[in-house]
C-alpha cells in the first residue's frame, strides 16, 4: 500500500537564508530531471543518521515548472527529534538523500477569482511556489507574511522585489499586526484564502474568516507536524500478530515499519489522513496530535493517526 | 429501465439559516416559497434585515406565495415573471457581491440547477449553497446528441425538442449544465422503445 518509489537526490546548494533557516537545492543524483509539481506540493525527505532514520515532509519552493532541481527550506527547531538538526548540522554539499515524489495536499483552487495567501514564519515555503504559479497565470493574489523579527524573515526581500506591492510584510518585533479584519472584509465573491504557519495563527485566521461568513470551501490550510517525543509504549498489531515497542523519539508508524509491517501513509505530518488506523482496544489514553480526525472521532476513540499520535497506558491494539 | 445510484444525482439537504453569513440571498420559485417561509421561522432575530428575497411567481398558488413572502419584510424583495428574468437580476447582484454572502435556493430541480449554474460562474462552490427541492420533480434534460435542452420533462422517455430523437432520461447530472442527461432510447434497435412511465411528476 505504501510502496512509494523514491528518488535519489544530491545536495547541490546550501544557503542560510535567515536565522535558523537553511535552503537546500536538491538535484537528481542520476542526472535526469525531477518530476514537475503543482504549487503547494511537498516531498518527504528520508534522512539516515547512523542507526536513526527520519522522514519529514517539506514544501517545494521555486518554480513548479523547473524540473532541474527542487528547493526546500528547513527551520532548525529546538524541540526536534533530530530531523532538522540533521539537515542543518550533518548534511553537506553533495550529500545523498532519498525523497518521495511530490504530493500536493495544499493546491491552489483554480476556480478562485482572487487568492489571499497568509504566511507565518517558516509557513512561507508553500507560498513561494504558489505566488510564482499565480503570477505566471496572471491571477490576482496577495501575499501577507508575518515574521517575528527582521532576522527571521526568510525570502521577505526576494518576494517583495519580485511581486512588489502584492507582498506585505508584518514584523511582530516592530509591533506590526496582520490586518485580518480588513483582509476579510469586502473581498469579491470567489476569493480563496490560504494560511500556513504556527497552529495558533492558523486557528485564529480560520476562526475569523468563518465568523465573517467565509465558507469552508474557500479556506485552505496546511500544517505539518513533527511527531512529538514522549514516553515509550507498546502497540499490538492484531492482523500481523505482532507487538512492537514505540520508542520515545519514534512514531507508531516508524516502529511498525521497523518491524517490517507495511502501513499506509502519505504526509507523515498529521495532515493528510492516509494513515488513519482503526483502534480495536485501548487500555489508556490516545494522545491525538493530528489535524485530521474530528472531535467526534477523538471522543469515540476508535481511530488513531499513527504517523503522529501517541498512547499513554497499558495496551493499545490496532487493526494492522 | 431505471438507472439508480448515480453519484452525480444531486441531493438537496434543505434550507437552514447560516448565522455567520453577512448577507443572505434567498431565491425561490413556485412552491419553493414554502421553504423560504420555514427558513424565516428558523432564523434568529435580524436575519431578514440582511436578507434579499428573489421570487419567481409560478404555480397555482404563485400570487398567494408572492404576497406572503413580500409580507415577511426582508431588506429587499423582488418578484419575477419567469426564471430567465430572475437569473438576469441574480447575475447582476452576484457580479458585485462579496465574500460572506450565502445563497439559499428552493424550487423545482430545473430551477435549482440553473441558479447553481449561475453561482458556479461567479466562483461560488456548490457545496456552500443551501438547497431545498419543492414542487414538481420534472427535469431539465440535455440531449447528448444535439446538445439541446428540453425543460420540464416528467417521463422517462421524451422527444428532444430540438432534433426529435426519443431520449431516455438518466440520473446522470451535470452541475455545469444544470441538467440531466438524455440518451437515444432506441439506439440498439431503432423503433424498439422501453415502456414510457411518468417518473418525475
Amino acid at each position: 500500500m505504501s510502496g512509494h518509489s523514491q528518488i535519489e537526490v544530491r545536495v547541490g546548494e546550501i544557503e542560510t537564508v535567515a536565522r535558523d533557516i537553511k535552503r537546500f537545492r536538491l538535484e537528481p543524483a542520476s542526472g535526469t530531471t525531477l518530476p514537475l509539481f503543482s504549487a503547494g506540493s511537498h516531498v518527504r525527505v528520508t534522512m539516515t543518521d547512523g542507526a536513526k532514520s527520519f522522514c519529514n515532509p517539506y514544501s517545494l519552493m521555486g518554480s513548479p515548472t523547473e524540473g532541474a532541481s527542487y528547493q526546500i527550506s528547513v527551520l532548525k527547531t529546538a524541540m526536534s527529534r533530530g530531523g532538522s538538526h540533521f539537515m542543518h548540522d550533518t548534511l553537506k554539499l553533495d550529500s545523498r538523500l532519498k525523497i518521495s515524489h511530490p504530493v500536493n495536499l495544499f493546491p491552489v483552487d483554480q476556480r478562485g477569482r482572487k487568492h489571499i495567501l497568509i504566511a507565518g514564519g517558516i509557513g512561507i515555503t508553500p507560498f513561494i511556489s504558489m505566488a510564482e504559479q499565480l503570477s505566471c497565470a496572471g491571477r490576482p493574489f496577495e501575499l501577507h507574511y508575518v515574521i517575528r523579527d527582521r532576522g527571521r524573515g526568510a525570502y521577505a526581500s526576494d518576494l517583495t522585489a519580485k511581486y512588489g506591492p502584492r507582498v506585505r510584510i508584518y514584523c511582530r518585533s516592530d509591533d506590526e499586526q496582520l490586518p485580518l479584519s480588513r483582509l476579510l472584509d469586502n473581498q469579491p465573491l470567489g476569493t480563496h484564502l490560504y494560511v500556513c504557519g504556527p497552529a495558533s495563527m492558523i486557528e485564529g485566521v480560520l476562526a475569523s474568516a468563518r465568523a465573517e461568513g467565509w465558507p469552508n470551501e474557500n479556506l485552505h490550510t496546511e500544517h505539518f507536524l513533527a511527531p512529538p517525543v514522549g514516553e515509550p509504549f507498546k502497540v499490538r498489531l492484531e492482523k500481523s500478530s505482532l507487538s512492537v515497542n514505540v520508542g520515545e523519539r519514534q512514531s507508531i508508524l516508524e516502529a511498525v515499519e521497523a518491524a517490517g509491517v507495511d502501513a499506509p501513509y502519505l504526509c507523515r505530518g498529521g495532515a493528510c489522513g492516509q494513515c488513519e488506523t482503526n483502534v480495536l482496544s485501548a487500555d489508556g489514553e490516545i494522545v491525538h496530535n493530528d489535524h485530521y480526525l474530528t472531535s467526534e472521532d477523538r471522543r469515540l476513540g476508535k481511530k488513531i493517526m499513527i504517523c503522529i499520535s501517541r498512547f499513554k497506558g497499558n495496551g493499545l491494539v490496532v487493526d494492522l | 429501465m431505471s438507472v439508480g445510484r448515480i453519484k452525480s444525482r444531486p441531493i438537496y439537504k434543505g434550507l437552514v439559516p447560516d448565522a455567520s453569513a453577512k448577507r443572505h440571498l434567498i431565491v425561490a420559485e413556485g412552491e419553493g416559497a414554502e421553504a423560504v417561509a420555514a427558513l424565516e421561522a428558523k432564523a434568529s432575530y435580524g436575519f431578514l434585515e440582511r436578507a434579499a428575497i428573489f421570487y419567481v411567481v409560478s404555480g397555482a398558488r404563485g400570487q398567494e406565495h408572492k404576497s406572503r413572502l413580500e409580507a415577511l419584510g426582508a431588506d429587499v424583495f423582488y418578484s419575477f415573471p419567469s426564471i430567465p428574468t430572475l437569473l438576469f437580476r441574480l447575475n447582476g447582484v452576484l457580479t458585485t457581491a462579496t465574500m460572506g454572502v450565502r445563497l439559499y435556493v428552493s424550487g423545482t430541480e430545473g430551477f435549482i440547477g440553473q441558479v447553481l449554474q449561475a453561482a458556479l460562474s461567479h466562483g461560488i462552490d456548490h457545496q456552500c449553497v443551501l438547497t431545498e427541492h419543492h414542487g414538481s420533480l420534472a427535469r431539465r434534460v440535455q440531449c447528448i446528441h444535439c446538445k439541446g435542452f428540453t425543460e420540464m420533462v416528467k417521463t422517462n422517455l421524451v422527444k428532444c425538442e430540438h432534433c426529435g430523437i426519443t431520449l431516455l432520461v438518466r440520473d446522470h447530472y451535470s452541475r455545469r449544465l444544470g441538467a440531466f442527461m438524455g440518451v437515444s432510447a432506441d439506439a440498439e434497435t431503432p423503433g424498439e422503445l422501453p415502456p414510457s412511465q411518468e417518473n418525475f411528476p
